[in-house]
């Protein structure tokens, strides 16, 4: 049983796993560290779970604009901890991917910037990049791998693209969100002057 | 169940920390801090403390979890600092906390970082039960706050903070004015040593009489910043020693004379210092003295349980479970500038 975790756009959280697929989600972009627990207590227990059943956790790791991602991973990682099993992280791009045959999944990162990732049958070609609204066709090769703009990442279609690649030995021990940009943040030179 | 087992966990400026404690006893107090680097910031730089929070976190947790050496199902409850604090670091706190407690099916208590600065107290070996009523004095690189507690759960009341700059923050920037390392405070502290403190007469912020009309306990570092860095820049020859002293000295005074002035006025006979700058040996030893002077009890935490700890935020975590004060809902967001009369969130 997956329990899925992506908080890279608004919030969604999954539990997949024989015939059950659960899924309790909202596109709010700014309430993740709301939404977080009551969502994974949900999903389980409208399965007719319980904590213990979950055997594996996965978390998309974005790209995505980072307060609200990095609650998504903590949560699924602080999960884990407490079950004992392990956690997977796989691109949230991924999940869009899942089942086309070549795409660009392109999402919006703020601060007028969009991050995209090219697959060729769920498998990264190209990408992840940032880039923006007037450079993304000149960017990204859009013709052989057409646009599939995201607004939201579906956590049970990250359990799928997930599961897939366990099926092909991918390793996705790490949960490093894709940051794909360094903080902002300039080191100082010195104190200002006070003195006229 | 009056002796809790509660897991807490820290996030809200630069130090990761897990702590397990039982009722009043210290298990484990695991702290992770990204201060190195800041550093070159001369400052803590928020998202550079939020990557760092969520890069701590698995670490930090078992390192806990083996150090207190339980079965994490034995837990009785979670307990998470839920604000004051950065909005971007206490989420990763908080999100992992409430999925931990999902995990393990455990009740949650979101509490207040400041509140917890004065729990830390029940924890110290020789310190016994908190005595209460109290003066809690908090001193850190984000805060300056003056605070009486009557009840941990149900009284405390925020009697004076910070207009400007936290006094750890003062440290800092002064630290920086005199080219020493970041973070200031134990360099400045290293150096005072062979400076005389009334070499130069820096200002006493809001100890004026018409400053004691609306902020008697209120503090303000900035003038006293701004002084020092004009003192650096047009003294003909500058004493790093006297500076660091003198600046120290200022910063001392006006601390524990605000914070024995409450005492007094509230008819209160015991002050707890907290926060990091509580390391400051100057701020000790004036403390020390003029609560001598005037009959009250000082106490000071030690170190590791001063500075920002997720102890402490369990330790406040399992006197709200042992007082039987109800869980916070699942859904509660982070405030970061959560009042300190919120004790739970
Ligand atoms: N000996 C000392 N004298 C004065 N200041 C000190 C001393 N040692 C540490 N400090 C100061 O303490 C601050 C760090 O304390 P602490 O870790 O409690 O606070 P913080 O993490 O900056 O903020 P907060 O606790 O408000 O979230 C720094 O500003 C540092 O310069
Ligand atoms: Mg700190």
């Amino acid at each position: 049983m997956i329990l899925a975790i992506d908080t890279s756009l608004g919030t969604s959280v999954a539990v997949v796993g024989g015939d059950i697929v659960t899924e309790s989600a909202t596109l709010d972009t700014r309430s993740h560290a709301e939404h977080i627990g009551e969502f994974i207590d949900r999903v389980i227990t409208d399965s007719g779970l319980t904590p213990a059943d979950v055997t594996t956790v996965v978390v998309g790791i974005g790209p995505g604009p980072f307060t609200g991602l990095r609650v998504g991973i903590a949560a699924g990682v602080a999960f884990a901890f407490g079950q004992g099993i392990p956690v997977l992280g796989i691109s949230s791009h991924d999940a869009v991917a899942v089942g086309v045959d070549a795409c660009t999944v392109v999402t919006d990162v703020r601060r007028r910037e969009l991050a995209w990732t090219s697959y060729r049958n769920g498998v990264v070609v190209a990408g992840p990049g940032l880039t923006t609204e007037a450079t993304l066709a000149s960017d990204v090769d859009l013709t052989e791998f057409p646009e599939v703009r995201a607004g939201t990442i579906s956590a049970a279609m990250l359990a799928a693209a997930a599961q897939q690649r366990i099926d092909r030995g991918d390793d996705l021990s790490s949960v490093a969100p894709l940051y794909l940009r360094a903080p902002d943040a300039t080191p100082s030179n010195g104190p200002k002057r006070v003195s006229g | 169940m009056n002796e809790p087992l509660v897991l807490g966990i820290e996030s809200s400026c630069d130090e990761t920390g897990v702590g397990i404690v039982r009722g009043t006893t210290l298990l484990a107090n695991v702290i992770a801090s990204s201060m190195d680097q800041h550093a070159v910031f001369g400052g803590v730089v928020p998202e550079i403390a939020a990557r760092a929070h969520l890069e701590a976190l698995r670490g930090t947790l078992s390192a806990a979890v083996t150090e207190a050496n339980i079965r994490i199902d034995d837990l009785d409850a979670i307990a998470v600092a839920a604000g004051p604090g950065l909005a971007g670091a206490l989420m990763v706190g908080v999100g992992a906390a409430k999925a931990l407690a999902v995990s393990l099916g455990k009740p949650l208590y979101g509490v207040n970082h400041l509140v917890g600065h004065v729990g830390a107290d029940v924890l110290r070996e020789d310190g016994g039960e908190i005595e209460l009523p109290t003066v809690a004095l908090l001193v850190s690189g984000g805060h300056t706050s003056l605070l009486l507690v009557r009840d941990l759960v149900t009284d405390v009341v925020l009697l004076g903070e910070t207009i400007d700059d936290a006094a750890g923050e003062a440290f800092d920037k002064v630290a920086r004015l005199l080219k020493l390392p970041y973070p200031g405070g134990p360099h400045i502290d290293r150096v005072a040593i062979d400076g005389d403190p009334n070499a130069i007469r820096f200002p006493r912020g809001l100890t004026l009489p018409k400053d004691l009309v609306n902020h008697r306990y209120d503090f303000s570092f900035s003038g006293l910043k701004t002084a020092v860095a004009r003192y650096v820049e047009t003294a003909d020859a500058v004493s790093i020693p006297d500076v660091a002293a003198s600046f120290r000295e200022s910063v001392a005074d006006v601390l524990t004379r605000k914070a024995v002035d409450a005492c007094r006025e509230h008819g209160v006979t015991r002050l707890l210092l907290g926060g990091g700058v509580a390391a400051n040996a100057r701020i000790r030893a004036l403390a020390a003295e003029r609560c001598a002077e005037n009959g009250i009890e000082l106490r000071v935490p030690p170190l590791a349980l001063c500075t920002d700890n997720g102890a402490m935020i369990a330790a406040l975590g399992a006197h709200l479970v042992a007082r039987g004060v109800a869980p916070s809902s699942l859904d509660f967001p982070v405030d970061s500038t959560l009042p300190v009369d919120t004790v739970r969130v």
